[in-house]
């Protein structure tokens, strides 16, 4: 708290994105939140509320000084960006180093996950943390087996630290040849087991890059190779993939590291996959923000921009290399060593994607948690240095972890009943991710969240995200898919590949489709399993009178006389900021339209006519008793889910 | 001129059909006067039946004696025929390529075709002008129907009934019509119900270099101005195209001779110019690259999406000085046939609720196309593929669908209809049995005596089972104006068209059906809850 000098700022001007609109409000400060609220200049509505972590924010600027006031902006990490504009320059100066301050956590306990409490019993905390278990997770995949065994070398983080505890090598990989591998590898990360393809025993290994330099050798590290090829019959040989640009891979010898000489290894095939680095990325998606950022954007200017930023030929990049890891497995049943330089950002994406492809497990809700559990946080994904969780090094941060994301949305397009899930639980986990609210992401690797015993101070995102997973799902999901498809196969022409909007412009209402299907059919789906029990209780109370239920006619009753359930609000897409911008979401559909068109328009307010949320009352039928005054799922917003947590 | 003469080879057999993402079928080739057909005289196989007319351009390839031809369509659809014997394969080429580019409107396919199917409500009664006034005439009496074109002779292109303000004689009418281009002089083509303000079309004025101005026409369109109020124009041109145009004797309303309009300037491209961006939009679709900038490049290059906002934009702003500014508008381009339409088409789906029915988008389509004199015979007789140097064609109807696919897309609820229409509207102006898109203008059609020799697709479309088809299963009447985001991000490429062969729609196809399933178990089971309650309520009481 002794960071925040005014904590309260009144009539601030928020600007709206990409309009000419504003509204005034008030701009609280806490200790974890900036907070703006409308002011109520209409009794009848609520006040929009905007409600912004610190944890979220990634940068703050303050432009120079206009007539209206000085203006601020803040961009953050779900891709929101607020423009407010103040008053008094000097309060705007207060607000903005407080926020300087507090949006750079220097030591992790300042992070939110410490002091968050959601209200739940130890119990349930516990419970939480038990949920996903990479043991149990191991099994299903059929290792140990009569190949592959578990090894305790890392028992004490002693080998590798960024690794987990519990590794899977294989059985005829003795210690010494593990150890002598370890050293041969950057960052101590040796060839381990991340996927078995049980069908064809056929293995996706992930390490990082070897200490070859030009020409050096490492006999244990290529006795570790022949023992993952061994551990499989189906195929002579393990390939190797590299997924970085051969130049790059070439330029790390001469700082000592390398790639695998084919004739060192007797026995590997080696392949180059061309994913560029972090840095590379994070420029990328700097460049697309700017882009798609910009007001009054002409639709070559867009696509331009999308072409010269090359944020979706580097998604496609992963998506390609996945593919040809899931062939590489599936079909010619050999097992792939994947690495890039330390294996923790490419090698995480091309393993997660591929058994995503491989294994339809990972395509539902638990799976994929299983699955970011095992390939990202376990395997040590830096995500306080990637996410920028504490102040650190720049060049570090990159959205690696963002890009697989997209990656996986990019597939849940083209694949629309393959998954359990839809895009909204992709959104909250990128989401949280970046929120530090819950212990999961938080730290770089096991070793030091066993030291911050998160399992102990923290709440897990999984278990809140699994408690409310009916907002999760996909409707069209069709469990049966997994039987014909039990592996998919992605199209890679480049117009597969499409922009995210739902997640780059997520807080820019005013681009989204006024109406969701997803959201639509997803609370048919929801109301038709409370009718089918509806209609059980009815049967029973019918046959207590002694009346045999009817055969069902579904001519009986007129077309009209059906019922609408109560829509849920959303969770994140068209997710209302507030009680009156739900309001005013359901009495009027309609919305400005783009910068141009506005020039004749006059800034009067509009009138709603006919508002569909009365007329949808009439059509309600006798059920409406029943329907209508049930509560409403408790679906939280994210804002809505912090601002409850914290007041 | 008999088919038979064209027809060199009307039978081969062996021949392989090679589709993307569906089985090769090998079977007979038969060519008639108007279909070419594949069959593989099997039971229970797919038969291909395909319209000369849709056939938009050949490719032949020789190995050996196996002679292969490429048949591209104007549904953007490409197959293969693999055909034994060179000479089979020559003869089948050359009356394909006579066949599929006969200009004699006698020969079409419309005059030939039968209906397999029981006309239900004839289609060309379906939405006649007299009816549209009716309702009209329920909610104002400033206007009338005018039969001052009856016989076609002040405007070619317009139809014989038209609505103009009731205080303007039809005398008014003809001098207003001698100002304008191609005689199209200023006809109502929406009024606003919720606050009475219209929306008018016409050709350009032809005010020439040195700004002529006809007091009939300044007339024609103050007349439905209410007192002290003013009007837009909304000019479909840029200000320099339309200054160009003076020069051949066209032009716009100066603010000297029409004080009481702001005249503003949008940028629709011309025909021309849309054909080419088609040309390059298909081929970018078509490039089998795996390359994504060269993708995202060409498909920034056709301008197709360009197009869609700025048509999208200029529909939006002639809406908002309707609705919001509460004010009336005319709109025009240089002859008003195509872009004028565009505009005045989904201004109507913004603003209307009706016209998002599947009922009310057929006689948008009958009263702002067929009716206005869209000249589709001209726009559609080729498409993407043609090697044949473009003259009048243009895919100007096929933009406006895209528009109303990217509002349908923003508000997925608000139309009865699904794609499935939008996309089958597409398929018949280019090809078609029905002879609802032949021709240029009610005038040619009515000297052709097409609703007495041809069906109608509206016959058609407006049986119970095609009209399921082509629902949308999620619709729930909105009687709001929906504004739709013309933001870039917001603008999707129709895959339902552009893609649509491209890929492999299985999965999709299954997701909807799913969606459908449950939208539709949903309807049961509330039927059912309502019966038992019936019946518990009936049983209750006689205890």
């Amino acid at each position: 708290m002794e960071h925040i000098r005014t904590p309260k700022v009144e009539q601030v001007r928020l600007l709206e994105r990409f309009s000419n609109k504003s509204t005034s409000g008030t701009l609280h400060l806490t200790a974890t939140h900036l907070i703006f609220v409308e002011s109520n200049n209409a009794a009848t509505t609520a006040a929009q509320e905007i409600w912004i972590l610190h944890h979220h924010i990634a940068s703050v600027e303050k432009l120079s000084l206009t007539t209206s006031g000085c203006p601020l902006v803040i961009q953050c990490r779900n891709f929101r960006v607020v423009h407010f504009v103040v008053q008094r320059e000097r309060d705007c100066h207060d607000i903005y180093s407080s926020l300087l301050r507090l949006l750079r956590p220097v030591s992790y306990d300042e992070l939110y996950a410490f002091s968050y409490n959601p209200k739940q019993n130890e119990q349930q905390r516990e419970e939480g943390w038990q949920l996903i278990d990479l043991g149990a997770e191991f099994e299903r995949m059929g290792v140990p087996c009569d190949r592959w065994q578990l090894t305790d070398v890392n028992r004490d983080y002693k080998i590798c630290e960024t690794y987990p505890r519990d590794l899977y090598v294989p059985i005829t990989a003795s210690k010494p040849i593990i150890v002598g591998s370890s050293k041969f590898r950057s960052k101590g990360r040796f060839p381990v087991l991340t996927y078995f393809y049980q069908e064809k025993k056929a293995a996706v290994c992930r390490c990082s890059q070897p200490l070859s330099g030009f020409s050096a050798r490492c006999l244990e590290d290529e006795s570790m190779l022949q023992a993952i090829s061994k551990a499989n019959h189906n195929s002579r040989f393990v390939y190797v993939m590299d997924t970085r640009p051969k130049l790059n891979a070439m330029a790390n010898r001469a700082a000592g590291k390398g790639y695998e000489n084919e004739d060192n290894y007797s026995n590997i095939r080696f392949q180059f996959v061309g994913i560029e680095n972090i840095h590379v990325m994070r420029t990328s998606l700097q460049k697309l923000l700017e882009v798609v950022g910009s007001r009054f954007l002409s639709v070559n200017d867009y696509l331009l921009g999308l072409e010269s930023c090359g944020w979706l030929r580097h998604v496609k990049a992963v998506v390609d290399a996945a593919i040809f890891l899931t062939k590489a497995v599936t079909v010619e049943g050999a097992s792939v060593l994947v690495h890039c330089s330390d294996g923790w950002d490419r090698t995480a994406q091309v393993c997660s994607l591929g058994a995503l492809l491989m294994d339809p497990y990972y395509r539902t809700i638990k799976g994929f948690m299983v699955l970011i559990e095992k390939d990202w946080i376990s395997f040590g994904h830096k995500f306080a240095d990637r996410c920028d969780q504490l102040d650190g090094d720049p060049k570090e941060v990159s959205p690696v972890f963002t890009q697989f994301l997209e990656c996986v949305w990019q597939l849940t397009e083209q694949f629309p009943q393959a998954f359990e899930f839809s895009e909204w639980l992709l959104l909250q986990i990128h989401e949280h991710v970046h929120s530090c609210q819950y212990g999961n992401f938080l730290a770089n690797n096991q070793r030091q969240r066993e030291e911050l015993q998160l399992g102990d101070r923290t709440h897990s995102l999984w278990a809140f995200l699994l408690r409310e997973q009916q907002n999760y799902l996909n409707p069209a999901y069709c469990p049966t898919y997994a039987d014909t498809h039990p592996v998919l196969e992605p199209s890679t022409l480049p117009c597969h590949f499409k922009f995210w909007r739902n997640m780059y412009h997520q807080f820019d209402r005013s681009m989204h489709p006024r109406q969701s299907v997803l959201k639509n059919v997803l609370t048919l789906k929801e109301s038709n399993c409370k009718l089918e029990d509806t209609i059980k209780d009815l049967e029973a109370r019918l046959q207590k009178h002694g009346i045999s239920p009817p055969t069902p006619d579904p001519q009986a009753s007129p077309r009209d006389q059906r019922i609408l359930p109560t829509r849920p609000h959303s969770l994140i897409l068209e997710a209302p900021l507030s009680r009156k911008e739900a309001q005013r979401q359901q009495e009027e559909e309609e919305e400005e339209v783009g910068e141009e068109v506005t020039e004749c328009c006059s800034d009067t307010e509009r009138t709603v006519e006919g508002s569909s949320g009365t007329e949808r009352k009439e059509s309600y039928s006798d059920l409406q008793g029943t329907y209508g005054a049930k509560a409403e799922p408790a679906v939280v917003s994210l804002e809505f889910g912090v601002a409850r947590m914290t007041c | 001129m008999e088919f038979a003469e064209l027809i060199k080879t009307p039978r081969v057999d062996g021949v392989v059909l090679r589709r993307p993402f569906l089985p090769t079928v090998e079977g007979t080739l038969c060519l008639t006067g108007h279909h070419l057909i594949l069959s593989s005289r099997q039971d229970n196989t797919e038969e291909l039946w395909l319209l000369h007319a849709n056939i938009d351009a050949i490719e032949k390839r020789f190995v050996g004696s196996l002679g292969t031809i490429i048949v591209k369509c104007k549904d953007l659809r490409v197959i293969q025929l693999d055909i034994p014997g060179m000479e089979e394969c020559l003869n089948i080429a050359s009356s394909i390529e006579v066949l599929s580019t006969l200009d004699s409107v006698s020969l079409m396919y419309p005059l030939f075709y039968r209906p397999m199917f029981q006309v239900i409500e004839d289609g060309w009664k379906s939405f006649l002008p007299e009816d549209a006034f009716k309702d009209l005439e329920s909610m104002t009496e400033e206007w009338r129907l005018s039969d001052v074109n009856k016989d076609y002779s002040v405007c070619s292109s317009y139809p014989p009934l038209v609505a103009v303000p009731k205080d303007v004689d039809d005398d008014t009418l003809r001098k207003a019509a001698a100002f304008r281009h191609g005689g199209r002089f200023p006809v109502l083509s929406y009024y606003h119900k919720k606050n009475g303000m219209v929306m008018m079309r016409s050709g350009q004025p032809l005010t020439g270099t040195n700004g002529r101005r006809c007091k009939e026409d300044e007339k024609l369109i103050n007349a439905t101005l209410r007192a002290g109020k003013r009007g837009y124009i909304i000019d479909t041109r840029t200000v320099s195209v339309a200054q160009q145009a003076k020069a051949r004797g066209g032009g716009f309303e100066s603010e000297a001779n029409y004080p009481q309009w702001r005249r503003i300037h949008k940028a629709i491209e011309r025909s021309s110019i849309l054909q080419e961006s088609l040309i390059k939009l298909v081929e970018a679709c078509n490039d089998q690259s795996h390359s994504m900038d060269r993708w995202l490049s060409k498909l920034e290059a056709s301008n197709w999406q360009t197009h869609v906002k700025e048509i999208l934009t200029t529909a939006c702003l002639a809406a908002q000085c309707i609705d919001r500014e509460g004010a009336s508008v005319l709109v025009h381009g240089t002859e008003g046939t195509d872009s004028t339409l565009q505009v005045t088409s989904l201004a109507q789906i913004i603003l209307d609720p009706a016209c998002r029915t599947i009922q009310g988008f057929q006689a948008l389509v009958e009263r702002e196309w067929l009716q206005a004199g869209h000249p589709f015979q001209q726009r559609c007789s080729q498409s993407a593929y043609s090697n044949s140097k473009p003259r009048c064609e243009a895919p100007v109807f096929l933009l406006f669908l895209d528009c109303v696919w990217q509002i349908l897309r923003q508000f997925p609820c608000s139309f009865q209809f699904s794609q499935h229409f939008l996309v089958l509207l597409f398929e018949h102006t280019y090809a078609s049995q029905f002879g609802t898109f032949m021709g240029n203008s009610a005038s040619e059609r009515s000297k052709l005596n097409l609703s007495q020799k041809t069906v109608s697709l509206w016959s058609w479309v407006n049986r119970p089972q095609e009209v399921e088809r082509l629902s949308n299963p999620l619709y729930e009447a909105n009687c709001l104006v929906i504004w739709p985001s013309v933001a870039p991000q917001s603008l999707l490429l129709w895959e339902g068209v552009f893609l649509r062969w491209k890929r492999s729609s299985r999965c999709l196809d299954e997701a909807y059906d799913e969606m459908v399933h449950i939208i539709q178990y949903n309807k049961e089971l509330q039927n059912k809850v309502n019966n038992l309650r019936r019946q518990l309520g009936a049983g209750e009481q006689e205890d």
